[in-house]
């Protein structure tokens, strides 16, 4: 049922790339992406479905389950290939009926946009993958902190975060709780119309909602009475630090697009 | 006239690297009319057992019959069969919802299509039942009742629907001890009254020995012991010693004060039975 689902997709271990720092994962993610749409020939394709390959490989991650979060956005992928196809500009007419014409080159454009799609999308899940929510989130504070100065609150964004991600595994315990509590009273969720449905919903949202703020509420004080004054001055239990093996991955990363530079800009 | 458990596993979140069993090859019939304690450290499995009985979560092997009916089954009697187990969850004082007291308790027998007289008819019996007045009680909001009758309303909300078989997962849990008492006293009279089935789970060994006429251990997901009170805390400490349970303080005080040369009788479990053995020893009425 509901605690089944799990939150975001961290799936632990402890690969190499497990233990990058988290900013290194974001910006390297960020620097990837880039690289992604420096592509243009096919060697330049080849290489980047490597490179990926390889970081799949080195997480240890089930590759299958890697590959099952293109699932969600598979319409989109196969949208975008398929308009390509029929849409796609160019000279070497392979089929033509009516308004539909395919040519080469937008068979080419299609697949490589698609591909695209794919190459960025497996690269990100690698990065949720690999990277539970909490580090995540203090990665993205530290990233953010150079942006103090021009007023972005970064650590009442992260503080916000973590807790938003905190609780919502025990707000859907809760909502589990409340499901089977008014099951067992004979509350049926299933028949009836969209209104009738939404009335059903008001004995698991009542309780739901009360719990929520009672725990807001006990949160509240308990950061109080810990003297939580927000982000200034403040230090932390885990700190970020790189190590050489992020230097590693930065290195790399530069290299893969030098190589994607060098492709586009000066191909063999 | 009973529930039943055929060899019922059941795993949480089957197939994620968060896996977990939580019961293993667990058999057993809960008759009506039994008082069954179901006893076992944190995560050995209790409440997920529980869960069982009324269908809420269904086995990942195995099988559950409610009167003989299959729960997994196509048989049309099943909605009816789980809506004669009724299930008091831990704090269930956070599962009420309705703007009063009347409403909340009559939202079970409602659902269970119940006429309007009918219904109001087994709110005043329930309300009576946990020792909350109809006219004060059944117009006022719930929410501004103090905790421990909030939690009473909430079990009112399940006696309303007659079950034959209640579950009860740790009703006392947070509750002074005149509140608990109050609680098992009304379980207490409920139970003789009506000759239903009812199974509690609990953390109070205490608690097991006094209500209960039959106790059930569970230890890593799987029952280690089934038997009486007498049975289970008279000759299997060292079984729970090592489920990380003991046996109730009655009968450690028994043990001490026979150790110390009181000559009190074998097999006392119970706070009242053993003051009565210690008056009549010392010759005091």
């Amino acid at each position: 049922m509901l605690a089944d689902i799990t939150l975001g997709q961290y799936y632990p271990g402890n690969s190499v790339i497990h233990q990058l720092d988290p900013r290194t994962k974001i910006l390297g993610t960020l620097l990837f992406i880039i690289a992604i749409f420096m592509a243009t020939n096919t060697v330049g394709y080849v290489f980047l479905c490597a490179f990926v390959m390889a970081v799949i490989l080195a997480s240890r991650l089930p590759v299958g389950m890697v590959f099952r979060s293109l699932k969600p956005l598979a319409f989109i992928i196969v949208l975008t290939m398929a308009l390509h196809f029929f849409m796609g500009e160019g000279e070497q007419v392979l089929f033509e009926w009516q308004f539909l014409r395919i040519t080469r080159e937008g068979l080419a454009m299609g697949v490589k946009m698609s591909l695209r799609l794919v190459l960025l999308l497996l690269i990100s899940s690698v990065l949720t993958f690999t990277t539970s929510p909490i580090v995540l989130t203090d990665g993205i504070e530290s990233l953010l902190n150079p942006f103090k100065r021009i007023g972005v609150p970064a650590h009442e964004l992260a503080m916000m975060m973590t807790i938003a991600l905190r609780f919502i595994p025990t707000l859907i315990e809760e909502t589990d709780r409340i499901i089977k509590a008014q099951t067992a009273r004979g509350a049926d969720f299933t028949s009836g119309n969209l209104l009738q449905k939404a009335k059903n919903m008001l004995p698991v949202l009542i309780p739901l909602f009360i719990s929520a703020f009672r725990r807001a509420d006990e949160l509240a004080v308990a950061m109080e009475a810990r003297c939580y004054r927000g982000g200034e001055g403040r230090t932390r239990m885990h700190e970020l630090a790189y190590t050489h093996v992020d230097v590693a991955a930065f290195v790399l990363i530069v290299i893969v697009m030098a190589i994607m530079a060098v492709l586009r800009w000066w191909p063999l | 006239m009973s529930i039943r458990l055929e060899h019922v596993d059941f795993t949480y979140m089957q197939g994620t690297p968060y896996e977990k069993q939580a019961l293993s090859d667990v058999s057993l019939t809960i008759n009506k009319g039994e008082f069954v304690a179901v006893i076992g450290h944190t995560g050995s499995g209790k409440s997920t057992m529980v869960q069982h009985l009324n269908g809420l979560l269904r086995p990942s092997k195995g099988k559950v019959f409610i009167e003989d009916v299959d729960l997994a089954g196509k048989d049309p009697q099943i909605k009816a069969c789980k809506q004669k187990v009724g299930m008091v969850f831990q704090y269930p004082e956070h599962q009420i919802f309705a703007e009063t007291v009347f409403e909340d308790i009559a939202f079970g027998p409602r659902n269970k299509g119940m006429s309007e007289e009918e219904v109001e008819q087994q709110v005043r019996e329930a309300m009576n039942f946990v020792g909350m007045d109809y006219a004060t009680y059944a117009k006022r909001s719930p929410f501004q009742l103090s905790g421990g009758q909030m939690r009473r309303v909430a079990i009112a909300g399940v006696i309303a629907m007659k079950p034959d078989y209640l579950i009860l997962d740790e009703p006392s849990a947070g509750l002074d001890p005149g509140a608990k008492e109050a609680i098992f006293e009304r379980i207490m009279k409920l139970y003789q009254a009506r000759k239903i089935a009812i199974i509690l789970v609990t953390h109070s060994m205490e608690e097991a020995a006094r209500y209960a006429n039959r106790i059930l251990v569970l230890s890593k997901s799987r029952i280690l012991l089934d038997g009486t009170p007498g049975e289970i805390f008279l000759h299997h400490r060292e079984e729970l010693r090592q489920a990380s349970l003991d046996i109730p303080q009655t009968v450690q005080l028994v043990e001490l004060l026979r150790r110390g040369g009181l000559k009190l009788p074998e097999g006392l479990l119970t706070e009242p039975a053993v003051v009565a053995a210690i008056k009549k020893v010392r010759g005091l009425h």
